[in-house]
């Protein structure tokens, strides 16, 4: 793949990204979240098509014209999520679309079942091909996807994040189909966070930074720290004036916080102070953030606000304690795209807004919604616009207003900025700034590494599920933060 | 902004053609006398569909709202025929209407239960429990002391003018000042919505959706007391359809079945289409059994050019 480029409204998402894929070989693609890996395996599996650029596969110039195209060239992905049926059997979703079929057009059963068993033996996975899927383990999940590849043909496999929900044993079973898969010259696209693995089994690495092509390099050659360095080797620009505030008493503590997604949870923040949490995705902060929030059920630990031990059941219990949370997803979760702007900002304030008879007094509401309007310079015809035709920068600005009305005391914003364009970030930063000075202690949740550094007092890093690192921001740098988020111990 | 106003309007203005169309043809139609005629026949229908607006504004849907009627009506007139007093009777009624919804509105929240099906269930139970209590005939109630009084609900009129339309208009009201004016209102609109942004907002989606079938009950009862007072009497198969007649109410005044976006007001529309549907063809002599099918008909036509418009 040459010169690859695709944009997106408002963005460039690839930007002339270059990838060479050879046979009997293990690529390893790596960068930071919105690095682009994802949008560049997605046009070369024929989910998207290239803006500008070229794809030479064998030697010919082509152009993949959709996912059913790169299939029959031999390309095939594994998606991060599973794409399988659990209701059927393996045999079932590996050949579904194209099963067997005699003369009559009835299935053949025989022939489905056992060349399922082939491909099953080949992977060292001890499932009947009639088991349903849904009774495996992800790993066995897995095993299923790529045993579907090959029954594909495919030449070229495309593997995102493969162990991201697999057990150390199930990767390792992994890591062997794809050393055999190697031997059989298969060429093979793998996607991690892990650098470990890639130390492990990959050839050559090449790493995407921004939607740009960093490079590529032989994995033989180089090591952790230059791996680490290519990623995230970008200079910090100055659109982040911090702002000094006297940083005050502990506002919200978390102690030994546990559940499904996060294990033993120490932080805390301040009167103040923002607090940046780092990570790569599927650390767990959203997690994180939901179960501080009452959104998730916590098994064990306990929450402090200014002090007092509370006990958070539900995001009603939270707001009530003074605790408010910002989604990172605005239209799925943060607001009700089809109603109007004050009816989504007064959403969780409504009920100090009482009037007379049971109603909403709506004087006062609708100087309040103004109000915040104006603060947040949110632009908007009137506040009875809905919010689908706002911006994403302005709707985003709703959803921290929302949650301004609650009267917050710690304010946790998951990905403030994303979706949003450059002008609208500056905005959001300087709020997140203004409401630091007003004593609001802030965590604020981000992929973006430029970010997480201008705007934090401290940054805490998480790796699936646990906090591995802790700086001050003056101590901190993005090595010292990936480093973290991968997994790799601290230096010294 | 006036294509939207247009929009808005829509059931309105074609109400009025349809009513134009229908005068030239049978001048019987816009007469005084017809026109109560057909708020008082309507008032039954708009009472339980305007329950049923808050139900599908959150994106739900109540099966069980003619069974409930039925059986409140039963309940109701035994009630009477014990010689109860009127007033706790049609409380006790309202009170059993309000308990049924509940139990939907439990199953739905807490069992997470899809509402169709959960409603489907309430349906059938009562269905059964009429037909249990009442053993398949109708109940009367000459013999109460009430027996006048009670009838007036159904049959009465003030100043010359039917008194069910005096609580259609009471209820639609009500159920007005809810949507618009009152907490629970902009909770139904928003759990409608969009259910996780409602939950991440710190409100109590389970109660919201037991509040809300609670009200659709409620609403069923009361028109299951209106039935049976008109009638004098409870019948056993009462209300059959007459949840399917209050969905067609509700959404062809505009309100999207997946929730969030519609008008009471526009309910009352929905559910005035159906009613002058019906007395035109009767007045144009009509089968009832062709009545059906046009029916049928109007409402694919009218849901088919809200879709297309959207």
């Amino acid at each position: 793949m040459k010169k690859i480029t695709k944009e997106f409204p408002g963005v460039r998402a690839l930007d002339e990204v270059n990838l060479d894929v050879y046979e009997g070989e293990v690529l390893a693609l790596i960068g930071e979240n919105g690095a682009g890996k994802s949008t560049l395996m997605k046009i070369m599996s024929g989910v998207y098509s290239n803006d500008m650029g070229e794809i030479i596969y064998d030697g010919k110039d082509v152009s993949i014209k959709g996912p059913r195209h790169a299939q029959d060239m031999g390309i095939a992905i594994i998606h991060q999520e599973l794409n399988l049926i659990s209701q059927l059997s393996i045999a079932e979703n590996i050949f579904i679309g194209r099963e067997p079929v005699n003369r009559l057009g009835r299935i053949d059963w025989k022939k489905l079942n056992s060349d399922t068993q082939l491909l099953l033996d080949k992977l060292n996975v001890k499932h009947s091909p009639k088991e349903l899927v849904g009774n495996l383990s992800i790993g066995h999940m897995q095993m299923v996807e790529i045993a579907k590849a090959l029954s594909l043909n495919a030449r070229v496999i495309i593997m995102d994040e493969p162990t991201d929900a697999l057990t150390d044993s199930e990767a390792e079973s992994l890591f062997n189909v794809v050393r055999e898969l190697k031997n059989e010259r298969k060429a093979i696209v793998y996607i991690s966070h892990r650098l470990n693995e890639i130390f492990k089994i990959c050839d050559r690495v090449t790493v995407l930074r921004d939607g740009k092509y960093v490079g590529e390099r032989k994995v033989a050659d180089i090591d952790e720290d230059t791996l680490i360095e290519m990623m995230v080797g970008r200079k910090l620009s100055e659109q982040f004036p911090k702002v000094e505030a006297a940083v005050g008493e502990t506002a919200l503590r978390v102690s030994g916080l546990s559940n499904k997604y996060v294990k033993d949870i120490e932080l805390d923040v301040k009167k103040g102070e923002i607090l940046g949490i780092a990570g790569l995705m599927g650390a767990g902060r959203t997690e994180l953030a939901k179960t501080i929030y009452g959104y998730i059920g916590k098994d064990k630990g306990e929450i402090f606000v200014y002090g007092r031990s509370i006990n958070i059941n539900s995001t009603i219990d939270a707001l009530k304690n003074g605790i408010a949370y910002v989604s990172e997803d605005r239209k799925g979760e943060g607001l009700i795209v089809g109603l109007s702007v004050r009816d989504n900002m007064s959403l969780s304030a409504l009920k100090s807004l009482q009037g007379k008879l049971f109603g909403i007094d709506k004087k006062e509401e609708e100087a309040a919604v103004n109000g915040y309007v104006e603060k947040l310079s949110i632009k908007t015809p009137g506040i009875k616009q809905k919010i689908k035709n706002l911006s994403g920068g302005n709707q985003q600005k709703v959803s921290i207003a929302k949650c301004l009305m609650t009267k917050p005391k710690v304010l946790i914003l998951d990905e403030p900025t994303r979706g949003v364009d450059v002008g609208a970030k500056k905005e959001i930063y300087d709020l997140i700034n203004l409401f630091k000075k007003d004593g609001m202690s802030i965590i604020m949740i981000s992929s973006e590494m430029p970010e997480i550094l201008g705007m934090s007092d401290r940054i805490v890093v998480m790796h699936e599920g646990r906090i591995t690192g802790e700086f001050d921001s003056k101590d901190a740098t993005q090595d010292r933060i990936m480093r973290c988020a991968v997994g790799l111990k601290e230096e010294q | 902004m006036k294509k939207d106003t247009i929009m808005k309007l829509r059931p309105v203005i074609g109400l009025v053609i349809f009513a134009i169309v229908i005068s030239f043809m049978n001048p019987r139609f816009l007469t005084l006398p017809n026109i109560l005629n057909i708020l008082r026949q309507t008032s039954i229908n708009a009472v339980i569909a305007a329950g049923m607006t808050f139900v599908i504004l959150t994106g739900g849907i109540d099966l069980s709202v003619g069974a409930v009627l039925a059986f409140t009506g039963a309940v109701c007139a035994s009630l009477l025929a014990s010689d109860m007093n009127i007033l706790f009777a049609v409380l006790i009624t309202l009170g059993i209407g309000a308990a049924s919804g509940l139990f939907s509105g439990i199953v739905i929240s807490k069992g997470k239960i899809q509402p169709f099906i959960a409603t489907l269930a309430t349906m059938t139970i009562l269905r059964g429990a009429t037909l249990v209590f009442t053993k398949g005939k109708p109940i009367t109630f000459t013999n109460s002391e009430f027996f006048q009084a009670f009838r007036s609900i159904g049959s009465g009129y003030v100043l010359g003018v039917p008194i069910p339309i005096y609580i259609m208009i009471i209820i639609f009201a009500l159920g007005f000042y809810i949507l618009t004016q009152t907490r629970l209102g902009r909770y139904i609109y928003a759990l409608g919505g969009n259910e996780e942004a409602t939950k991440l907002s710190g409100l109590n989606t389970d109660r919201l959706k037991m509040y809300v079938y609670t009200i659709s009950g409620t609403l069923a009862a009361l028109a299951g007391i209106i039935i049976t007072s008109r009638l004098s009497s409870a019948q056993p198969t009462a209300g059959q359809g007459y949840e399917l007649d209050a969905i067609a109410a509700v959404v062809l005044g505009g309100t999207r079945l997946a929730g969030g976006t519609g008008t009471i007001i526009g309910t009352v529309f929905g559910a005035l289409i159906i009613g002058i549907l019906g007395n035109a063809l009767n007045l144009l002599n009509v089968s009832s059994y062709f009545q059906m099918m046009i029916k049928g008909l109007v409402i694919l036509a009218a849901v088919l050019i809200d879709r297309k418009n959207k």
